[in-house]
């Protein structure tokens, strides 16, 4: 039965912006703007093609510790705490940090945050953090759970090196499928209530846990691909957008191989086409030409340097309007590969807009 | 339906295994192999070098070339202290990684890296880390291959 025509209508309420689109698609009601960042990064990383765009460029890998442990952690809490008062912020200011790391337990993070008085939750999902942290921090600023949260993620090469591979002066040849583990630190600071600043966070699209029964830890790259590529293309199919709509598709750290892998991928099994508009902040970081690094750069601190460093400046100039960032991680451990178990990947997009662009 | 899904699954991945596996470089098999035969070859040669001059020095022929290989050892350390080994052997591969120096640098190594952690649980303790298993079971089939000696030849 139909009812009356002459019954109301309910209302027409103004369309909210609907906050979650699909299936992990989160879409911010008002975004988050990326008010402040910095970067340290160390000696190689500082020669390499993005070197100009870091902050700080340390002299040696110790930076003035014993230890790499200790150098990740100063590295990270000079990112955080210089992000904060680039924003002209005072500690007390910030409601939330959300830092992640390379080392076991995260404890980079922890030791950085001990003297960094803001509330802190460590994250860890290997080098997706930053990715992961951008998302959460958006979450809680568009939430209203926090006006301003501050997201840094550091990795070590020296400190990685020793906890998942081999003592770093071991004469071992890698093959051409390794990647070295970025020297670097990042940091941005996210706020709500207006804050200006020339990058804002529109979407993220969260990753599920994949695993394709890769398990070379010389190989992460061809591992993760098919998480970046699921998330990418979750995120397009949510978010209605084609990949003509970013100037810049940037995956985490799947290095040269993995991206070859990822642009065939996506071509043949998802008829998705990003070429010409990828690159991967892990093989951005070094020059293959000068550096010996095989198949490029990892760890989370190619992804928190290239946004942190250089997008975050390229925006403020106004160079790129919209960039989707797929920050990707393998989740293993040193004790699950010598038990014979396969790698875990994930990844975790995050949607960087110009303000204002079209 | 879940045995069903498994397959589907195992299928997804070898199917991705493939896709990736013709997409990924191989090792340049044939320079690495020259290098390698190139490397270990000059470090063989430094061997035979140090023999003949402590020989030359009135030493009988075991004994000379048993302070040919304490020499390399020491140099092998020196070297891996230095920062400098870990460079040969990316160059030379195993031609590095197999004479008696690379030994040396699989001792030497974990035992700088691991003296962060102390002296007792990260030098003493991890120093055979990557020796190790070479000396376990460099050991065990030693003792093995006496056992089968003594029994076949008696003696």
């Amino acid at each position: 039965m139909t009812p009356p025509a002459q019954a109301a209508a309910p209302p027409a309420r103004p369309q909210a912006t609907p906050r979650r689109l699909g299936r992990g698609t989160l879409q911010f009601m008002e975004p988050p703007r990326i008010v402040s960042a910095f970067t340290v990064v160390g000696p190689m990383e500082g020669k390499g093609p993005m070197g100009g765009y870091m902050d700080t460029t340390l002299e040696d890998t110790f930076y003035g510790e014993r230890c790499w442990e200790r150098t990740e952690s100063k590295m990270l809490r000079e990112a955080v705490e210089q992000a904060i008062a680039r924003a002209g912020l005072a500690e007390a200011e910030v409601d939330v940090a959300l830092t992640t790391d390379l080392l076991n337990q995260c404890v980079g993070s922890s030791f950085a945050m001990r003297s960094v008085k803001v509330p802190h939750v460590g994250l860890f999902c290997a080098c997706a953090g930053f990715a992961s942290g951008l998302a959460l921090a958006a979450s809680l600023v568009d939430g209203g759970f926090a006006r301003r949260a501050v997201v840094g993620a550091s990795s070590h090469h020296d400190a990685a090196e020793r906890q998942y591979r081999f003592p770093t002066e071991l004469g071992v040849q890698r093959p051409p499928t390794a990647q070295w583990t970025v020297t670097g630190a990042g940091a941005v600071v996210v706020a709500g209530d207006g804050a200006q600043g020339p990058v804002q966070i529109t979407h993220a699209t969260l990753g599920q846990v994949w695993d394709m029964g890769l398990k070379d830890p010389y190989d992460m790259g061809s591992a993760m691909v098919p998480a970046a590529a699921d998330t990418l293309v979750r995120h397009l199919h949510d978010t209605g957008r084609g990949v003509e709509a970013f100037d810049w598709i940037l995956t985490g750290d799947l290095g040269r191989v993995g991206s070859r892998i990822l642009l065939d991928w996506l071509k043949e099994r998802h008829g998705v086409d990003i070429d010409g508009r990828h690159s991967d902040c892990g093989a951005m970081m070094y020059d293959p030409s000068r550096q010996d690094v095989h198949a490029g750069g990892s760890g989370l601190g190619a992804s928190a340097c290239v946004v942190a460093g250089y997008v975050f400046k390229a925006m403020a100039r106004g160079l790129l309007n919209r960039v989707l960032l797929i920050g990707t991680g393998s989740l293993h451990s040193p004790t699950t590969h010598f038990q014979g178990e396969s790698i875990p990947v994930v990844a975790h997009a995050v949607c960087l807009e110009r303000p204002g662009a079209r | 339906m879940a045995s069903q899904t498994q397959t589907r699954e195992r299928q997804a991945q070898v199917d991705y295994q493939q896709f990736a596996s013709r997409r990924r470089p191989r090792p340049r098999y044939l320079r690495n192999a020259l290098l390698a035969f190139l490397v270990g070859g000059l470090i063989a040669l430094l061997g035979q070098a140090l023999t003949a001059w402590f020989a030359g020095r009135g030493l009988p022929e075991d004994q000379a070339s048993g302070r040919a290989a304490v020499t390399l050892v020491f140099l092998g350390s020196l070297l891996t202290g230095l920062g400098v080994y870990d460079e040969i052997a990316r160059v030379g591969g195993a031609g590095a990684a197999i004479p008696i120096t690379g030994f040396a640098n699989s001792i030497t190594a974990p035992a700088m890296e691991f003296a962060r952690e102390g002296y007792v649980f990260g030098l003493a303790a991890r120093m055979f880390q990557v020796a190790g298993p070479v000396l376990v079971y460099g050991t065990a089939s030693a003792v093995v291959a006496g056992l089968l000696r003594y029994l076949l030849v008696r003696g």
